[in-house]
Order: C-alpha cells, then structure tokens, then sequence
C-alpha cells in the first residue's frame, strides 16, 4: 500500500513539475467514461451524482475526472495527540521559508491552528462535546475544486493545475492586488506587507522566498511532490493517520477508503467550492 | 486650447499651489510606502483593503455621476445643461485619474500591473474594470476635448463625435456596475455578496457625482463669473434628491432584509457598521459615529436641499446641502463600505482597521491631484465659454 502510494505521488508530482501527464494519468484524465471503465478504478460509485449534474451545485459530489489531490484531517487522532499538529505546522513553516511575524497585522499562515468555531463557521457551536470544544482544529487552502481565488485572480498568478487539482501560485506574476485574499471564503490566502526575509527563522534553500507585495499559500507542497515526497505536513504526522494525503478521484486510494468508512465534513460546503479538505470530527 | 491653463489670477495660483503642496506630500509619502511595502498601511492579513480601494470604490461613482449631466442634454435635449456637460465630463476624468492612482497606490507590485494586460482573465472582474475605467477615461477626454473644439471655433461639433457621446453613456453605467462586482460576486462576504450592491452604488453615484458639479459651478460663479444658470442648478438638485432617496431606500432594504430574515451572516456588518458588534466580550464599533454621521448628514441635506430656501434663493444653502450629501455618501461608501465586508473575517474574527499617517498623505495625495486635474480641465472650460462670449 505504501509503496503504491509512493509510486502514485512521485507520478502526480513529475507531472506538476514537467506539465505532461504520465501514461496512466492521461487515461484517467482523458474523459471520465474512461476512468470508470478502467479495470482498476471502480465505477462512479451508486450515490453519486450522474455526471451531467456534476457542477450543479455544493451538494452534488463532482464525477472523478483525473487526479484530484485532496486530504482527510483527523481530528480524533489530533485531539489525542495534540502535539502533531505544531509538528506538521513546524514542518511546513521550515520547508517553505513561511517567516515568522510577531504581529497579527503581518501574518503570514499556510497551516494553522484555530478553534472549531472559527474552522467550522456554519457548523453550530452550541453544545459541542468537550473534546470537540477543548481541540484545536486545523486550517489549510481547500485546494478547491471551483476556486473563487482563481476566479477572481485578474492576472491567472493563481491557478487551479489541471493535472491534479492543485490550487497553485506563480509569485513572480502576482501585482499584489489581493483581489484573492477578499475572495477566499476560508481565509486561506496571506500577503507579504513587508520583507518577509528577515522574519524566516530558518532558511531552506529548497524551496524560494518570497518578496514583498505578493500573495501566498499552502500549495499541499507541489515541489515535495515533484520529488515524490509527500506534503510536509502529511509526512510530519507520518503513522498516526492524524493526516491522510491522496487522490480523491482514485476509488483504490488510501484517502478514498477513509472517506468511503468514516463520516467527514468539510468547510462551508454550501457556497459551492467543492474544498478538498476533509475532517472527521 | 492648453495655454489657458497658463494665464489666470493670483487665486489661481494659489490654489493650484495649494493643492501641488498636498501632491508633494503624497508623493514622499508614497515612495516612503514603495520602498518598504504596503506594511506602511494599516491593512492587515484580516482587512486586506482599506482607504485606497474605498476611495477608489467611491470615486468610481463621482465618476459615473457625470452622466447626468450627458444623459438629459444629449438623449433628451435638455438645453439647460448645454453650458455645465463639459464640467461633468472633465469631472469624470478627474475622478477617473483618481481611481487609477489609487488602483496602483494598492498594489503590492506596481511595477507588474501590465500583467492585468499581459495576461488578460476574462473571468476576473478585475480585468473588466480595467477595460471600462480606461475606456470611459478616453471617451470622456475624446468627448469633451472634441465639443470644447468646435465650440471654440463657433462651429457645430462633427456628427462622428455622437456616437462616443452616447457610448459615453452605458460605459458611465457599467463602470459603477463592475465596480459593485468586484464585490458582489464574492461567495463568503456576506456583506457584499448582495444583488443591490450595483443599482445602491449607482443611485449613490447620481447623487455625489452631480453634488460635486453643483458645488463647483457655485465656486466657479464666484471666482471665475462663470453662470451654470439657476434652472440647470434646479435640475440637477431634484436629480441629487431622487438618487439620494433610492440611496437610502436601498440601505433600508439591506437592513430588512438582515434583520427580518435574522440571519446571523447577514447582520453582522450592519450590526458593526450602525450599533458596534459583540465578539468575545468586546465591543467593536470604530465605524460606528461615521455611519450615523452619513445617516444624520443624508436625510439632513435630502430635507435641506428640498426646501425652496435652498433651492431658488440662497446659494449657501445650496451649496450646503449638496457638501452634506457628497460628505454622506463619501462616508457611506468611501468609508463603510469596503472596510464591513471584512467583519467578520472568513473565520468570524474582528479585526478593525486604522489607516495610518503614511496612508492618509498618499489618500490625501491622490485627491489634490484629482482636484488639481480638474481644476486646469474647468480653467480650459471656462476660458473657452468666456472666449465664446
């Protein structure tokens, strides 16, 4: 299993980095009749909607339609051990240069910590359990499937790769308008007020700074991907299943059987985005 | 016709002075905010737009505004705004200037705003609103420069020139449109995401826009013996109080339809705006005196500017109530506006928002140098129509 998953990361990164779809990919991306006819990808499963109602709205689960990277968070996991959660936040903080501001003016945040309530808005807070109330949930991009971001982007330095469904930033085309950080329902999207260099605590030469004037965000680390790594944050919490990484679109993925057994939400599913990110509560 | 801008008296200079003082100040102020970043600002992660996308916002319907004056004179022949058009027109591309200026006042990399160019999205509004902004900015120049010519000249305008006036008028429209679109379509800001976000901020722009033309024609009888003539003044006053009207009208509905509905999402940026919001235990409620003093302010120049005192005698109160209404709908959406779609932030966090000294030099930059450009495009005006006489 593992070591599929290995394989199946290396492949969806190569294919971020060199823009061209491995042969496999190619037959799942190339039309969804296809997908579902290949031996080793399950039929769209029942319950899921026909595929021409796919975009019709926040309820309706999309047709699989090629890779689609996405994540299920375990909150369980992560309220018995609360202490993964600064491991993954560490981990990705170190891996992409995220500087580190003392004021919450300038704050910079790909993965980030916050209560329930302000993870889950539109979920009631009246009444929560204890464990639900006393964890610190997590917050990341969504990596949405219908990116109001990219929607809103008037110069495409965000985009949304075809490849894999990652939401993307190129840093040297964005004019720092901020036009996406007003779109993001999920707050997800950070600009550089100032310099953000002298703020990164540890430099790692892997992986570029930024300069000032730009918009960034968790890109579920594309570059580690490339190198068929997996996301920092993922590998930080490496054996516990507190977060799980993989194709949502790829019936014998390992995210794939959590999400087909366990119950999960995701974050203000109603405005039609689609987020990639799922919880179990 | 530009060498008009070079001979006037003494006030003239003056105040032309006046204004090049505050651009020097914007200026030095904006290269200090160049060289370190928008961290110069008082925008934060939370509240990503401030004073420079509010001023654009509202300017963008001072702009707009000018097309109640092309409207009546060149669709319905109303001849008593044959004398004040060229003053809307050259307003609009004052404010136009303005909203550019502070467009890139905004961006983190302004070297880089030709990637809206470059790089053309048609999905962004953004990318529309460049195209309508510069398009109404030519049209508004090509229109009144062409005009003044012939009038100049004592000769009747080229008939070629008609069909940019009257393309004038639906760009006016749309510039207010898209405008409301940038926020309007936003899912997650509650506050913005509404469908009268568009006809409020063009029943607003009727009314600033023309308050502003008034207020100028009041000075220019003053300073510069310019006439407008009272029944054009009297036109454009019931044009300001119809347009204030359904501005307000617009803002009640907003507010039926919070707290009647009583949906949480769609109270609260009123709630912020009108009564301070409660969150955690404090208070947050920095716009607070700004929304009432633009609720006191326009229905106190709505009844002011109604009264006949105002309206066929005294210049001052005229003037007045048309000052109290620009200040209103300045407060209302060059202040409230912009700054309550991110409260609460997307994970119901408050964060209020103070712009900074450095911040208000460069605002206050921009705005002396819209008034400086409208100020030498009224001298060309003025000095054509008195020339003509």
């Amino acid at each position: 299993m593992d070591k599929q998953r290995r394989k199946f990361l290396k492949i969806a990164g190569a294919s971020v980095v060199a823009g061209i779809g491995a042969p496999v990919l190619v037959k799942l991306s190339s039309s969804p009749a296809l997908a579902s006819s290949d031996g080793g990808h399950a039929p769209v499963a029942a319950g899921h909607a026909p595929m021409p109602d796919a975009h019709g709205g926040g309820h309706v689960e999309e047709a699989p339609e090629g890779v689609r990277l996405g994540m299920v968070i375990d909150m369980r996991k992560i309220a018995d051990t609360p202490a993964l959660l600064d491991k993954a936040i560490s981990a990705c903080v170190n891996a992409h240069n995220v500087p580190q501001f003392p004021d919450k003016k300038n704050e910079i945040k790909w993965i980030w910590k916050a209560p329930f309530e302000n993870v889950f808005t539109d979920k009631s807070a009246s009444h929560t359990s204890k464990r639900v109330a006393d964890t610190q949930f997590v917050a990341l991009c969504n990596h949405c499937d219908d990116p109001p971001c990219v929607r809103a982007c008037p110069t495409q330095a965000t985009f949304k790769l075809a490849k894999n469904g990652i939401v993307a930033m190129d840093f040297h085309r964005c004019i720092g308008c901020r036009f996406c950080m007003a779109a993001c329902p999920y707050g997800a999207r950070s600009f550089n007020w100032q310099d953000p260099r002298p703020y990164i605590k540890k430099y790692n030469k892997e992986f570029p700074s930024r300069m000032r004037g730009v918009v960034e965000k968790c890109n579920f680390c594309g570059e580690r991907l490339a190198l068929g790594q997996e996301p920092a944050c993922v590998e930080a919490c490496k054996g516990t299943g507190a977060i799980l990484f993989g194709d949502l679109n790829d019936a014998g993925s390992e995210v794939r059987a959590v999400l087909d057994k366990e119950f999960t939400i995701q974050r203000k599913p109603t405005l039609g985005t689609k987020p990639s990110v799922f919880y179990i509560v | 016709m530009i060498e008009k801008t070079l001979k006037g008296k003494p006030a003239y200079w003056i105040w032309l002075a006046f204004l090049g003082m505050f651009m020097a100040i914007g200026v030095a102020c904006y290269i200090r905010q160049y060289n370190f970043g928008l961290g110069m600002t008082g925008m934060s992660r939370d509240v990503s737009w401030g004073l420079y996308i509010s001023q654009f916002t509202f300017l963008v319907g001072v702009a707009a505004g000018g097309v109640m004056l092309v409207l009546p004179y060149y669709v319905h022949n109303y001849k008593e705004f044959g004398r004040i058009t060229i003053l809307g027109e050259f307003l609009a591309i004052g404010a136009i200037v303005m909203c550019l200026l502070f467009i890139m006042a905004d961006l983190g990399q302004p070297m880089r705003a030709l990637n809206v160019v470059l790089h053309p999205t048609p999905n962004s509004m953004l990318f529309y609103d460049a195209i309508v902004l510069n398009g109404y900015l030519f049209l508004n120049i090509l229109c009144g420069w062409v005009i003044l010519t012939a009038e100049r000249k004592q000769v009747k305008p080229p008939k070629w020139i008609y069909f940019f006036v009257y393309l004038s008028i639906p760009f006016a429209v749309s510039i207010h449109t898209v405008t409301a679109m940038l926020y309007c379509g936003l899912p997650g800001r509650h506050f913005w995401l509404s469908a009268i976000i568009a006809p409020r901020f063009l029943a607003s722009a009727f009314a600033a826009g023309p308050a502003l033309i008034v207020i100028a024609c009041l000075v220019l009888k003053r300073v510069a013996g310019f006439d407008a003539g009272r029944k054009a003044m009297d036109k454009l006053v019931t044009i300001i109080i119809y347009a204030s009207i359904l501005n307000m009208f617009f803002v009640g509905l907003e507010f039926f339809v919070g707290y009647y509905s009583n949906i949480p999402s769609h109270k609260h940026a009123l709630e912020y705006l009108f009564f301070g919001l409660e969150h955690h235990g404090h208070v947050y409620n920095n716009l607070v005196p700004f929304m009432w003093a633009f609720v006191i302010l326009a229905f106190g120049s709505i009844a002011l500017l109604a009264t006949p005192l105002a309206r066929k005698k005294n210049d001052f109160y005229l003037g007045l109530g048309c000052v109290g209404l620009f200040l209103a709908f300045w407060l209302d959406k060059g202040i409230g506006f912009v700054l309550a779609g991110f409260v609460p932030t997307p994970l119901h966090e408050i964060t209020e928002y103070i712009p900074t000294a450095n911040e208000l030099g460069v605002t206050i930059g921009v705005w002396a140098t819209g008034f400086f450009v409208v100020t030498v495009l009224y001298k060309i005006a003025i000095g054509v129509e008195h020339e003509v006489e």
